[in-house]
């Protein structure tokens, strides 16, 4: 009988935690891209708070459609949903994020899998493939004041806003 | 002893239904308990909690980060069948109208964001990587007579990579393979062995998206897919959604039966035009965008 109660003690402890850890990762979330930004409003061409780099943990404390109002430190701002997963992602060394350490046996994913070591050993066995015009096409650049110029001349509009 | 470790085992096969980070920190416990009663090795518990990451690491596809690698070799791939065009007048004004384009589809932000490049070819052509990276040849942009157009060019290819089709086009095994390899990592640097298998694993997806996008094309059913959401995202942005159907119009025209290029990827445009079931643009585009056009690419038309 002792037996059977301590099993029942032990599955409801197990529903709870099962519960909790389901509602901690609805309320926090980690960036998925290299660099997102927090924004003063629920826009891409609101003022940037701050920026937040890849595997940076925020809390969510409000949503307005794909906006998601974060708290992120002690910085409060609107980042867009697409940046943001609800898994928690590893940095590998030489990587640092200001949340703190994640424990072992939660996901593991920055860095890893396929990366720029698994795309040197792939470009190794294919010497035909030359990387220069996607290095430099990535490295075109545009900014925030040349995309708002850019609608406002044009009498467009930045069609996905929050609110 | 053995009772209590199958009540475990059931329990934990349970928990598959809450949310993975849950099953995670549950399987953590759950093993802590089991090792502290001595009903399981430290061993043991370890394997059950790789285990179960494997598990729940298998239902999901690539990260943003891995799709963006994978984008990055496709795009080389690209390269070696078509050169890119060294004109900055061009590439800016593309990916400045590009990004803001981007902007307006459901997936504003990529790993690495979006990216986009004229190539220097008469053929009529454009490709997406699932990184972000999007190519258009100078034929193509011949046959947009208005920014409104070219922008409905871009969407379309912004609507490849929203709707993850590119991922879409690696086959089904290939992918179990890939996503087995990526499961098994270890916490340390890949070994030798490791990365020869992914290096492989690697290439084998590279292969399957490039033979999709250059020689096989998608399904028709993601063609249309991927109209919809342009037509979306230059409504979104302000765009006349009707200039798709001018863009296809004049394609129409200019596609060379037989070609090596849309023609041979894409279905037809007139069965495209039937299928957004939308007339072409009649109202006037105002004059600052049809001057930036002409400024931008007036010297490739």
């Amino acid at each position: 009988m002792a037996r059977y109660i301590s099993l029942v003690i032990f599955l409801a402890a197990l529903s709870f935690l099962c519960l909790s850890a389901t509602a901690q990762t609805q309320k926090t979330m980690s960036v998925q891209v290299k660099q997102t930004q927090l924004r003063a409003t629920p826009s891409h061409l609101g003022k940037i708070v701050v920026r937040a780099p890849y595997g940076a943990r925020v809390t969510i404390l409000e949503e307005r459609g794909d906006w998601k109002r974060t708290a992120y430190g002690s910085y409060r701002g609107w980042v867009h949903a697409s940046s943001l997963t609800t898994k928690r992602i590893i940095l590998t060394a030489g990587q640092t994020s200001q949340t703190g350490t994640v424990g072992q046996g939660e996901i593991a994913l920055a860095g890893k899998g396929f990366n720029k070591e698994v795309e040197n050993r792939y470009r190794a066995t294919n010497k035909n493939l030359d990387y220069t015009w996607i290095n430099r096409m990535e490295a075109f650049d545009v900014t925030s004041e040349q995309i708002e110029n850019f609608v406002s001349e044009g009498r467009l509009s930045l069609g996905n806003e929050g609110g | 002893m053995k009772k209590f470790t199958l009540q475990i085992i059931s329990f934990l096969a349970l928990l598959i239904f809450c949310g993975c980070a849950a099953v995670e920190t549950a399987t953590t416990v759950a093993t802590d308990i089991a090792v502290q009663r001595g009903t399981i090795t430290k061993e043991q518990a370890a394997s059950i909690r790789t285990g179960t990451t494997a598990v729940s690491r298998s239902l999901e596809e690539f990260t943003p980060e891995q799709e963006y690698y994978i984008g990055r070799s496709v795009g080389a791939v690209v390269l070696t069948k078509y050169k890119a065009l060294n004109d900055a007048k061009i590439n800016s004004y593309v990916n400045l109208l590009g990004q803001t384009l981007a902007l307006a589809s459901d997936t504003p932000e990529l790993f690495a964001g979006y990216h986009f490049l004229v190539l220097d070819s008469d053929d009529i052509n454009a490709f997406a990587t699932p990184g972000g990276h999007v190519f258009v040849t100078r034929g193509l942009i011949r046959c947009s007579r208005t920014e409104d157009e070219l922008a409905a060019v871009l969407a379309h290819e912004i609507g490849h990579i929203q709707r993850r089709h590119g991922i879409s086009a690696i086959q089904k095994a290939r992918m179990a393979e890939a996503l087995a390899v990526l499961a098994r990592e270890g916490v340390k640097t890949y070994g030798d062995e490791e990365l020869i298998k992914l290096s492989n694993s690697f290439g084998d997806v590279i292969s399957d998206i490039t033979t999709t996008l250059i020689n096989n094309g998608y399904s028709r059913a993601y063609e249309y897919q991927a109209d919809a959401v342009a037509v979306t995202i230059l409504r979104r942005a302000g765009y006349q959604p009707g200039a798709l159907v001018n863009m296809l119009q004049v394609m129409g025209r200019q596609i060379k039966p037989g070609g090596s290029d849309f023609a041979k990827t894409h279905p037809s445009p007139q069965a495209r035009i039937a299928e957004l079931g939308m007339s072409a643009q009649t109202a006037q585009i105002p004059n600052v965008r049809k001057d930036r056009f002409i400024k931008a690419a007036g010297h490739l038309l």
